[in-house]
């Protein structure tokens, strides 16, 4: 089989150990990440994963694409050491705030300069947003098919592919062709962790950093401007309840709940 | 883009082998609401093979109008033959807000319309309003804190939205009805770029969690599947059904499809939820807060779960779930 151009779309993330430490801009209520470790989001490792693994089996080149601040390149860095053949950057103070739609538009552009490609794996959503929606987004600007809650991929020939996309309580088997846009989920595989081989490959590689003027988008598509949506309120949830603290030898906690829950009403008939 | 020009409130109605889900007829019940507020006209837009009978249920739970598409490409669900007839569908009619419901299809499809009319869209809301200009606002939980934000969608249309299903209640059946539009289908199969092989899909044996009207609740804090096993020996005391928290599945201790409670699984309305080992990021705290009475055990006092639980336990669950066994077991032998 004719090897294969792939191109894996990873978002950098804030590091959930951090996640209390994040807050939020007032003036643009969007998140502020300085300071905080950046990580590649879960899922888009899975995508990066089955690209090598594809590579393993058929060869070609694994190209990763990602958008954000200059030190995003600490993960194109992780994904060189993963043994990824080339990582590209959009960075640029314009390409801030994106929504979805803005993202996915720059990201596809961003594609559309890498060059010829067969094959886009993404993760089926990210561990902050988990909208899900970049995938089919980035697909629909490309103008090619896209499956997402990918679990399964099968090459029946050299062109044509049988995914397994996952559906409430089983799947989908669904034939498809390249070039196609495939959002995987985590039990597709298990991703690597870096070799020592794999560490010393990433320090000889540089991830290309492309500006919106290098990759020629239209300026008014992407960033904060052009996003059809933004945030114009966040609040605090109150779930309060009354929070009755509970004290004492567990045999006494345990007797005095089984009242307490008898009195409420909801002590299930056992 | 002349917003003005864009009108009504519009649902997708998604049905599966004849029979529509669940998730169609809630968001049906919000667009009403959205609809009357706005003084506009709700229509619901169904698409399949041999559909058209559902068209009067859709009209019960409040379409005014219901634009079908029939035709055998649209048979399955496929991205690829939905998209393009809904996207001339909303060019030819342009409505103002277009609600469709969290489901696999749903978070495969609107993603994709949304880009072909180049509108925003928001992911999971849990609720719905429009503000004093008209406007959608979308609440979505974000960012894992205790943040609700608000999303707007001002100069764009149709504002589009996926909703979470199970967190907007089914409307009552009226006896409505409405105007049917059939609407000519021009894709062919030529046209579509994937085929689906086979569909495998069982409805699993035991009850739902949504259902349960008892559930036991493990996080990330229950450390061990050897330690998950006292939550499962707890829920079994209390005919109850166990449940979990995002990291728990991950984990694997729990299976994420059935198990998973909060803003990306399910949202359950049990009697009692007893929660150990959940620290309660809101996330999972949105799932959980329409049960009537929550009992958190956490040896941190000051988790978030515990301002949240009716009866907050400050203790390990080690020592507290056995006792609580224990004492159930009692009322079982009276």
């Amino acid at each position: 089989m004719r090897p294969l151009n792939m191109i894996v779309c990873i978002k950098p993330v804030p590091d959930s150990r951090y996640w209390d430490k994040l807050s939020l801009d007032p003036k643009t209520k969007t998140l502020r990440r300085e300071g905080i470790p950046i990580v590649i989001s879960p899922l888009d490792t899975n995508a990066i994963e089955e690209a090598l693994r594809i590579r393993e089996a058929r060869g070609g080149k694994v190209t990763v694409i990602s958008m954000g601040p200059a030190n995003t390149v600490e993960i194109l860095a992780w994904a060189f050491a993963l043994g990824v053949d080339d990582a590209v950057l959009l960075t640029d103070r314009a390409f801030a705030g994106a929504d979805t739609l803005a993202t996915a538009y720059s990201l596809a552009s961003g594609i559309k300069k890498i060059g010829e490609f067969d094959l886009i794996l993404l993760g089926n959503e990210s561990l902050d947003g988990s909208t899900g929606q970049v995938g089919p987004q980035v697909a629909e600007f490309l103008n090619i098919p896209s499956v997402t809650s990918v679990n399964k991929i099968d090459f029946v020939n050299e062109d044509t592919l049988r995914v397994r996309s996952k559906i409430e309580h089983g799947y989908m088997l669904i034939e498809t062709r390249l070039p196609v846009a495939l959002a995987v989920v985590k039990e597709i595989n298990e991703p690597r962790i870096p070799s020592v081989f794999g560490a010393l490959w990433a320090t000889e590689k540089v991830a290309k950093q492309w500006s919106a003027g290098d990759v020629g988008v239209d300026k008014d598509r992407i960033g904060l401007g052009g996003s059809p949506t933004y945030v114009p309120d966040v609040s605090n949830i109150e779930l309060q309840r009354r929070g009755e603290v509970l004290k004492g030898e567990p045999a006494e906690i345990a007797r005095q709940l089984v009242e307490k829950l008898r009195a409420d009403g909801v002590l299930p008939e056992i | 883009m002349q917003i003005d020009m864009y009108k009504g409130v519009w649902v997708f109605a998604e049905q599966r082998e004849g029979k529509l889900l669940d998730v169609s007829l809630e968001i049906l019940g919000e667009g009403r609401k959205i609809a009357d507020k706005l003084g506009q006209e709700l229509a619901a837009v169904l698409l399949g093979h041999k559909v058209a009978p559902l068209a009067e249920e859709l009209a019960a739970y409040g379409a005014d109008r219901v634009y079908v598409a029939d035709a055998p490409v649209l048979k399955v669900y496929r991205n690829d033959a939905y998209s393009p007839v809904i996207e001339a569908l909303i060019n030819r009619h342009k409505p103002a807000i277009f609600l469709i419901g969290g489901t696999s299809t749903g978070m495969d499809l609107a993603p994709r319309v949304a880009a072909k009319v180049n509108t925003g869209l928001s992911a999971h809301c849990v609720g719905l309003g429009v503000d004093e200009g008209g406007c959608l606002r979308a609440q979505v939980p974000a960012f894992g804190g205790s943040i609700m934000a608000s999303i707007a969608c001002p100069k764009h249309r149709p504002q589009m939205a996926t909703v979470r299903p199970g967190f907007l209640k089914k409307p009552e059946k009226t006896n409505r009805k409405a105007v049917v539009e059939n609407i000519k289908v021009d894709i062919t199969e030529k046209d579509v770029r994937t085929k689906v092989i086979e569909v495998f899909s069982e409805e699993p044996t035991t009850k739902p969690l949504e259902q349960a009207e008892t559930i036991v609740a493990g996080g990330y804090g229950i450390g061990s599947k050897e330690n998950w096993k006292m939550l499962e020996e707890l829920a079994a005391v209390l005919g109850g059904s166990v449940g979990a928290t995002r990291p728990a599945c991950d984990e694997g201790w729990a299976v994420q499809e059935e198990q998973m409670i909060g803003q990306s699984g399910k949202t359950v309305r049990p009697n009692l939820y007893i929660g150990a080992g959940i620290s309660g990021i809101i996330h999972h705290l949105i799932g959980i807060q329409d049960s009537k009475v929550i009992v958190a055990i956490n040896r941190d006092a000051g988790a978030p779960i515990m301002k949240a639980a009716d009866y907050a336990i400050v203790a390990d669950f080690r020592q507290i779930v056995p006792a609580l066994i224990e004492e159930f077991k009692k009322l079982k032998k009276q």
